[in-house]
C-alpha cells in the first residue's frame, strides 16, 4: 500500500503539498512514482518562474512515459530541487522528503484547503484503481 | 532426460539457451598488425606526405583505438549480430499503432528496377517523365482511397506528414481569417489517447495544446469537445480514427461538425489506416487533412531506417497550400505529361529535398496496383479479424478494459497480473522467450498497464493461434511461477536489461580504457 503522510495536502493528479509558513514544497506522491515505474528524468522551472494553480511546471520522465508534473497552487518558484538531475532515482525511492521537486510562495495560502487531506487522497487513489 | 527429450521441449515454447555467448565489440576483437589487406612493396621513390597534402588539411585526431581486424572477422561479426534480430521476415511483430505488416518481395523488386532506381534526382522532367507518372499515379490513388483529392507525396515520415498537415491548417486560416484575427485561434485540441507525435506537432507549428477527454467507452468526449469549442480559439482537432484504443470514433461525422461549427478543421492522424482502406474513407467523414503511412498502411519497409514516407491528403479548399512542387498532369490520355508546378503562392513551401523517399512511392504504388481495390478491402477486412480473434482468445485472461469491438488492434492490460507483482513489461519480456517481438506497451498512456496487440493481415490462423497459447501460457506463468516471468528473457543472450540505469546514466561511447578495465 503507498505511503500518504498524514501532515500533507494532496492534490488529484497526484501531487503533494508541504505548507512552511507562505512557502509550499511540492513533489509527487508514492502512489503516483509506483505508478510511473523508474524516473530517469525531471525536468523543473527555474526559480522566479510564476505559475497559477493546476499549470504544468514541469515533467517527470519514467521508463514507460513522460508526464507532466502541475502545482497546486499558485505563486513564484523560489527553489527547485537540482539533485535530481543526477539522482532521479530520489523521487522513486524518498518522494516526500529528498525527492521534491520545487519550493513556491504561495500568492494565496488559502488554496491548500480545498486539496484532499491524506485520508481523502487514499480513497481517491482507491476508487481510481478500481 | 535425454538430449533429445529436451529438444521437444524447446519446440514447443521455444525457450532455450543459446549456445553462443554474448558478442565481443568490433573494437575489441582488435588485434595489433591486422588486416583486412595486403599491399605490395613499393616499387616508387617514397615522398614525404608534407609534400602532397598541405600540413593544415592533415588530420592529427588520435586514430588510436580504431579496430585492427581482417575482412573474414568483420563479416562473421555483423552476420552473427544480423542473425540476432527479430524481423517482420521471420514472424509476427504484434507491435500495436505501428502496422508491421509483411513487406511483399515484388515491391522490393519493382523499386530496385534500374531505370528508376538509377535515375538522378536533378535529371530534368522530360527525362523523368515515367518517375513523375508513378507519383501522379499514387497521388490518384491516395485521393481515392481516402476521399481526399488533394495530395502531397513530400513528407518523409509519418510525424513529418502531421506537421505539413498541422502548416497547412494554420496557412489557411491565416489566409481566412487574416493574420491578425488568426493568432486568436492558436488552440489546437487533442484526445488524451493521442500519439505523443500530434502535441509536438501542433506546438512546433504555433499551436497550444487543449487535451480532450476520452469517455469510459474509450471514445472521444462530444460534451467536453463542445466545451472546449465554445470560446472562439480553436484553430482545429487532432484525431486518430480508429483511435490508439483500436476503436473506431463512430461520431466522427457529429465531431467534425462540431469543430467545423467552431471555425476549426479537422486534421486526422492516419497511422490507423490499415482499419479503413478500401471501406470507409476520411474524406466521407468530414476530415480536412490527413496523413497516411506508406510504411505501415501501404506496405513499404518499417524501421531500420526505412525510410519513410507520410503523404498528406487533403479536401479541394486547403490544396493551394499544399507543399511545392506539386506533380501536375496536362492534357491527357498518351499525350499527357507531367510537371513540377510551383505556381501555387499560398503553399507552405517546400518540406522535403527533392519530391519524397522515391524508392516507398514505387513499393506502395506497387502494393496498391497488386492488391487492387478488392485486395485492399480484403487485406483491411482480414486486419481487422484477426484483431478481433485476438481480442476473443485472450478475453479469459487477460483484462480488457473497453468492451466495443476492436478495429485492427486492441488494448489489454495487466491488472490481472498485477495482483501477482507481474507486470506488463515482465509479459512482454516473457514473450521473447516464445519467440514473437513484444507488443506496444504502456501506450496509450490513458490505460494502465496497456498492451496494445496489431497482428495485421500478414498472420494467418495458426500462428495467431500460437500467440494467444503463447499470451495465455504467460498468465498461467504469472500465476504459478511469476518469477519466470519477472526474470524473463531467459532465451536471448543478455537477459534483462535494467533499463533505469541505462537511461539514468547512459553509457554513449566505448571506450578503450573502459573495457580494459571490465575484462
Amino acid at each position: 500500500m503507498a505511503n500518504v503522510p498524514d501532515n500533507l495536502h494532496y492534490s488529484k493528479d497526484h501531487e503533494w503539498v508541504r505548507v512552511d509558513g507562505d512557502t509550499a514544497v511540492i513533489g509527487i506522491t508514492d502512489h503516483a512514482q509506483d505508478q510511473l515505474g523508474d524516473v530517469v528524468y525531471v525536468e523543473l522551472p527555474k526559480a522566479g518562474e510564476e505559475f497559477a494553480a493546476n499549470d504544468s511546471f514541469g515533467s517527470v520522465e519514467s521508463v514507460k512515459a513522460v508526464s507532466e508534473i502541475f502545482t497546486p497552487v499558485t505563486g513564484k518558484v523560489t527553489e527547485t530541487n537540482d539533485s535530481l538531475n543526477d539522482e532521479p532515482e530520489k523521487v522513486n525511492k524518498d518522494p516526500y522528503d529528498e525527492g521534491w521537486m520545487i519550493k513556491m510562495k504561495m500568492r494565496n495560502a488559502g488554496e491548500v484547503d480545498s486539496l484532499l487531506t491524506a485520508a481523502e487522497y487514499e480513497d481517491f487513489t482507491k476508487a481510481e484503481s478500481e | 532426460m535425454s538430449q533429445w527429450t529436451n529438444y521437444s521441449i524447446v519446440m514447443i515454447n521455444k525457450v532455450t539457451t543459446h549456445l553462443s555467448p554474448n558478442e565481443a565489440l568490433i573494437f575489441e576483437r582488435s588485434q595489433t598488425g591486422r588486416a583486412g589487406f595486403m599491399l605490395p612493396a613499393l616499387d616508387v621513390d617514397e615522398l614525404s606526405l608534407d609534400e602532397i597534402i598541405p600540413r593544415e588539411f592533415q588530420r592529427d585526431d588520435d586514430l588510436a583505438g580504431m579496430p585492427e581486424v581482417t575482412e573474414v572477422d568483420v563479416v562473421r561479426h555483423f552476420t552473427r549480430m544480423s542473425t540476432w534480430n527479430y524481423s517482420i521476415d521471420q514472424g509476427m511483430y504484434p507491435l500495436g499503432s505501428c502496422t508491421m505488416k509483411y513487406n511483399s518481395r515484388l515491391n522490393e523488386k519493382v523499386a530496385r528496377i534500374a531505370d528508376f532506381a538509377n535515375l538522378h534526382p536533378l535529371a530534368s522532367e522530360s527525362e523523368s517523365q515515367g518517375a513523375l507518372e508513378v507519383i501522379y499515379e499514387l497521388q490518384q490513388h491516395l485521393a481515392e482511397i481516402t476521399g481526399l483529392p488533394g495530395v502531397s507525396l513530400q513528407p518523409a515520415a509519418g510525424a513529418h506528414g502531421e506537421m505539413t498537415g498541422i502548416m497547412i491548417i494554420r496557412a489557411f486560416i491565416d489566409a481566412r481569417d487574416g493574420k491578425e484575427e488568426s493568432a486568436n485561434r492558436r488552440t489546437m485540441l487533442i484526445p488524451d489517447s493521442a500519439h505523443g507525435t500530434n502535441p509536438a506537432s501542433a506546438h512546433l507549428s504555433g499551436f497550444t495544446v487543449k487535451t480532450i477527454k476520452s469517455t469510459a467507452e474509450g471514445l472521444t468526449d462530444l460534451d467536453h469537445l463542445r466545451e472546449l469549442c465554445a470560446h472562439g480559439d480553436v484553430a482545429g482537432l487532432m484525431l486518430t480514427n480508429p483511435n490508439t484504443l483500436g476503436l473506431f470514433e463512430r461520431n466522427i461525422q457529429e465531431i467534425c461538425r462540431i469543430v467545423h461549427d467552431a471555425g476549426g478543421l479537422v486534421y486526422m492522424d492516419g497511422a490507423n489506416m490499415n482499419a479503413l482502406v478500401g471501406i470507409a474513407r476520411p474524406g466521407d467523414m468530414g476530415v480536412d487533412v490527413i496523413h497516411l503511412n506508406l510504411h505501415k498502411t501501404f506496405s513499404t519497409p518499417h524501421g531500420g531506417g526505412g525510410p519513410g514516407s507520410g503523404p498528406c491528403c487533403c479536401t479541394k479548399g486547403l490544396e493551394p497550400f499544399l507543399p511545392v512542387p506539386r506533380i501536375v498532369s496536362t492534357a491527357s490520355g498518351s499525350d499527357r505529361i507531367f510537371k513540377l508546378d510551383y505556381n501555387y503562392p499560398q503553399s507552405i513551401g517546400r518540406v522535403k529535398a527533392f519530391l519524397g523517399n522515391y524508392g516507398m512511392m514505387l513499393r506502395a504504388l506497387a502494393y496498391t496496383l497488386t492488391h487492387g481495390y478488392d485486395g485492399l478491402r480484403e487485406a483491411t477486412e482480414t486486419a481487422v479479424l484477426n484483431a478481433r480473434y485476438i481480442a476473443h482468445g485472450l478475453l479469459s485472461d487477460y483484462d480488457k478494459p473497453f468492451n466495443g469491438d476492436p478495429m485492427h488492434e486492441v488494448v489489454f492490460t495487466d491488472k490481472r497480473q498485477a495482483r501477482k507483482g507481474v507486470h506488463t513489461l515482465d509479459i512482454a519480456k516473457r514473450l521473447i522467450d516464445y519467440g514473437f517481438h513484444p507488443m506496444t506497451i504502456y501506450f496509450p498512456l490513458i490505460v494502465s498497464g496497456a498492451m496494445l496487440i496489431e497482428p495485421t493481415e500478414s498472420v494467418g490462423r495458426q500462428e495467431l493461434d500460437q500467440f494467444i497459447d503463447a499470451m495465455r501460457s504467460i498468465a498461467k506463468e504469472a500465476v504459478e511461477d511469476p518469477e519466470l516471468v519477472l526474470n524473463a528473457p531467459h532465451s536471448t543472450r543478455i537477459g534483462r536489461l535494467d533499463e533505469a540505469a541505462a537511461a539514468r546514466k547512459p553509457v554513449l561511447r566505448w571506450k578503450a580504457s573502459a573495457a580494459a578495465h571490465a575484462s
